[in-house]
């Protein structure tokens, strides 16, 4: 419940951010490297050129632990780092959340399928979760991300244009399907063995009927454990996407893109990275504790294993 | 001798009276030791005919000789040209197009082998036999070189560069008169090698030099390590002087930031990186004596694609150069100390550089302030408001953060920016190639040597642009056959009148800034971190800092 309301609190918080930034006059996506703010009842511009020794530098602000007056600082562009790092995480829980909808939704398809048809039809398409399984999660998802930023995706009607939110939900979805199908296969076949589906079938109700209402019910539990689980994996790499400049692009912000942006100022400025890291964290185990909860309270056997294998 | 050298008085004593820079006295007060340099990673292979890295050739100006050199002196100096394996400058004969060098004896090869005609005209055929990315550009001037661009393997240069054992000399022989041939042989990739050297790219072997050092462990993961050339002794202190360490020990892995710090705390005498951006102020002041700063005569600027919209409209090119906050980018780059704002393609103190701006508040010399007013006005009337564009920066910090500001602009007169950051490793190659359809970029050109066509003429010549390459340095495909026409005869002028040249690349300069073929943002200055116990620190313009010229002890 602890972790609910932290992640529920954690949700409404970024939900906010169009709010936060216009009490602080302040716009998250454009460089302001010649603003100043009112500090102590004086002018401060928020990137400072060093005056001292040489004069080398040109550094922006620290936190000025004041609401809406620049609170975590400013990062390399001149812009608040408190107003992006709201905008940032609305950004990396829409995406989280639009690639588990995307991986559960073609995990359940795909796995429902294996799982009841068996022969071919489960060879064939386990055969194929586990090709795309073998390769390494981060690689397949950098290696697509490079692919597919220069040129977006444009497979008929099918569009996403590089810049688009949507790659990396798209991505990031695709990657985990296996993560998820293979388990819920596992989890058909038994069923499939179970009385009351040999007992359907022996009377001959249709296959579809069989799995929308006697399969899909019983595989629920394991998608909505899931949901969680997935928020938090899919969270992590859009965040490792994006440090690496090949999730959301500029000047879009997630948490990753704002790590990135502090990574260059860790030494003076390192509140820049430290807040989104930690934001990360905190979202990351309240969404696994959630997801821990959940699948105590659905499914006290914890017959689902996760993982590989 | 003017050198910007912000180090301690002591250090600035020495560097100001280096005229000959190792000194018997001082050679005799600071001769050994070990000197540790450090950098995050190798810059590929040795071969110094193939390497086009300064990381490098910084390192090659001890190790190897041409027939000409860039002189060994600190400051603009080092611009200067002096004979080096050739015993002096040959004088042109047959209008321009012939010169015969005479080759010095006794010279020696690292390996014990002495350097004799058949070595120098073994390296010519080899510039061509290994593909040396400079053969087409530079070296095409000579005779024979389109045969051996054709077919490298049997390359001969028959014509061209003929040797005589008896008298000793070489000749080279030129299609057509250039002024800038000795700055070509002084290059690096004119290097003369053992004639029984490898016609591949030996990778990371490193080949016998006659330098001061030779360079005797290279591991590309590891580091390098240079030594002592036991058959070495002085013929020119200008082109090839001896050096201070016996041995200097180059160590590749730590980031920037450890680099800083090891610097700092004296476990390293040098960084070849560029310092971190939050660590300048730290530097400059807690360091103050171990940092040098240095202006370079360079460019950074945003190439705009003149043959695809919206930057095929000469007014949504003007309304750019209007629109960039010059200082607001030079602080992006560390501040006014390490750049200064420019609107034109030449450098400061360049030869036929004549301040020039017309894309400021008030036109005239120097940049003041941008003037979005107009800026935005441009756009109006060049009907491309509304129109998407795509920037292609380096994903590097500095690079991305004048990116992410070039966005905002961008987004702020209209247009609908997109920032894309590529690996470094192919950004370059990326925003050459037309294929590419690349809009506007960042990025920069460090001069190759001092010549005005270095700028002009390979960034726009008509002859850089190569629709359809990775090597078409004329990244905003600008061309203009009157321009090219005066390119020529600026050409044609310098080996004859060179300031008469000057006067015309001058006006070169005028027309492609007036054309706003790009857009220039600001020149650069070089900065080096250097360890407390380091002396006589020498940054010279062609090659920057002389590794072996200071001392650790």
């Amino acid at each position: 419940m602890t972790a609910l309301i932290f992640f529920i609190l954690i949700l409404a918080s970024c939900l906010s951010a169009p709010l936060y930034a216009n009490w602080a006059g302040v716009n998250p996506f454009t460089s302001t490297l010649d603003a100043t703010i009112m500090l102590d009842g004086k002018q401060t511009a928020v990137m400072e050129q060093s005056t001292e020794g040489l004069g080398l530098g040109y550094n922006p602000i620290g936190p000025t632990w004041q609401l809406g007056n620049y609170f975590l600082g400013a990062d390399n562009q001149g812009r608040d780092v408190m107003a992006r790092l709201l905008y940032g995480g609305w950004t990396s829980i829409i995406i989280a959340s639009g690639a588990t909808i995307l991986t559960l939704l073609f995990a359940t398809v795909l796995g429902l399928t294996a799982g009841f048809f068996g022969g071919v039809t489960d060879m064939i398409l386990s055969r194929i979760l586990d090709i795309l399984w073998a390769f390494p999660v981060y690689l397949l998802a950098i290696s697509l991300s490079i692919v597919m930023i220069a040129h977006g995706i444009d497979i008929g009607p099918f569009t996403i244009e590089s810049g688009s939110l949507w790659l990396p939900v798209f991505i990031i979805g695709v990657i985990y399907i296996p993560y998820v199908a293979r388990p819920i296969r596992g989890q058909v076949l038994s069923l499939r063995e179970s009385e009351f589906v040999l007992a359907a079938i022996s009377l001959g109700v249709p296959s579809h009927r069989i799995l929308f209402r006697d399969i899909l019910p019983n595989v629920t539990t394991t998608l909505i454990v899931f949901v969680p689980l997935m928020m938090a994996l899919n969270m992590l790499t859009e965040s490792a996407l994006s440090f690496l400049s090949i999730g959301v692009q500029p000047p879009d912000a997630s948490w990753g893109t704002i790590i990135q942006d502090g990574q260059g100022l860790l030494y003076s400025r390192p509140w820049v990275a430290l807040a989104p890291g930690i934001a990360i964290v905190i979202t990351v185990l309240a969404l696994n504790v959630l997801g821990d909860g959940l699948r105590d309270a659905l499914d006290p056997r914890s017959k689902v294993k996760l993982g590989r294998g | 001798m003017k050198k910007l050298l912000l180090a301690g008085a002591a250090l600035a004593a020495f560097a100001f009276s280096s005229a000959a820079p190792a000194s018997a006295e001082y050679m005799k007060e600071h001769r050994g030791g070990t000197m540790r340099i450090l950098a995050h990673a190798a810059a590929g292979t040795v071969d110094p005919h193939i390497n086009y890295t300064l990381q490098y050739w910084q390192i090659y100006q001890s190790l190897y000789d041409g027939l000409i050199a860039f002189q060994k002196a600190g400051g603009p100096e080092g611009f200067t040209k002096v004979p080096d394996i050739a015993e002096e400058f040959p004088k042109p004969t047959n209008d321009g197009k012939t010169y015969v060098f005479k080759i010095r004896k006794g010279i020696k090869f690292s390996n014990g082998q002495e350097l004799g005609v058949k070595d120098v005209v073994a390296s010519f055929q080899r510039i061509f036999k290994v593909s040396s990315p400079t053969a087409g550009g530079f070296y095409s001037v000579i005779v024979g070189a389109d045969k051996c661009i054709k077919d490298p393997k049997t390359c001969t240069l028959e014509g061209g560069v003929v040797g005589d054992e008896a008298a000793s000399t070489v000749t080279i022989n030129l299609i057509r008169p250039d002024a800038e041939i000795f700055d070509k042989l002084a290059l690096p990739h004119a290097a003369i090698l053992p004639a029984d050297s490898p016609t591949t790219d030996v990778g990371s072997v490193p080949l016998p030099g006659t330098g001061a050092y030779m360079m005797s462990a290279y591991d590309p993961n590891k580091g390098m390590t240079l030594t002592r050339n036991p058959n070495f002794k002085v013929w020119s202190e200008m082109a090839q002087p001896d050096g201070y360490p016996d041995v200097v020990q180059y160590d590749f892995g730590p980031t920037e930031e450890a680099q800083v710090t090891a610097v700092q705390n004296g476990e390293a005498d040098w960084m070849f990186d560029e310092a971190p951006a939050d660590r300048l102020a730290e530097m400059g002041t807690k360091n103050k004596d171990q940092v040098h700063v240095t202006p370079l005569t360079a460019w950074w600027y945003l190439p705009m694609n003149n043959k695809l919209a919206p930057f095929d409209n000469i007014k949504a090119r003007q309304a750019v150069n209007f629109a960039i906050d010059r200082k607001a980018l030079v602080n992006l780059f560390g501040g006014p100390v390490l750049a200064s704002p420019v609107c034109q393609v030449l450098p400061p103190g360049f030869p036929g550089h004549v301040d020039y701006c017309p894309y400021t508040k008030d036109p005239g010399a120097k940049w003041s302030a941008p003037d979005m007013e107009k800026a935005k006005k441009l756009v109006e009337e060049s009907g491309t408001k509304g129109q998407k564009v795509t920037i292609i920066v380096e994903d590097k910090t500095v690079a991305k953060s004048i990116g992410v500001y070039l966005q905002s602009v961008l987004n702020e007169l209209g247009y609908v920016a997109e920032l894309k950051p590529i690996s470094p490793d192919i950004q370059f190659t990326y925003i050459q190639n037309t294929k590419n359809n690349v809009q506007i970029s960042v990025t920069q050109w460090y001069q190759d040597y001092p010549a005005a066509s270095d700028f002009l003429n390979i960034l726009f010549g008509s002859g850089s642009y190569t629709p359809g390459s990775d090597s078409s340095i004329n990244i905003s495909g600008y061309t203009n056959k009157e321009l090219d026409e005066k390119i020529q005869k600026a050409l044609a002028l310098g080996v004859t009148d060179q300031e008469a040249a000057n006067k015309i690349w001058s006006e070169v300069d005028k027309t492609v800034t007036d054309d706003s073929a790009a857009a220039a943002m600001f020149t650069p200055k070089h900065l080096d971190f250097t360890s407390k116990r380091l002396g006589n620190f020498q940054f010279n313009y062609q090659f920057y800092w002389m590794v072996t010229q200071s001392w650790v002890q």
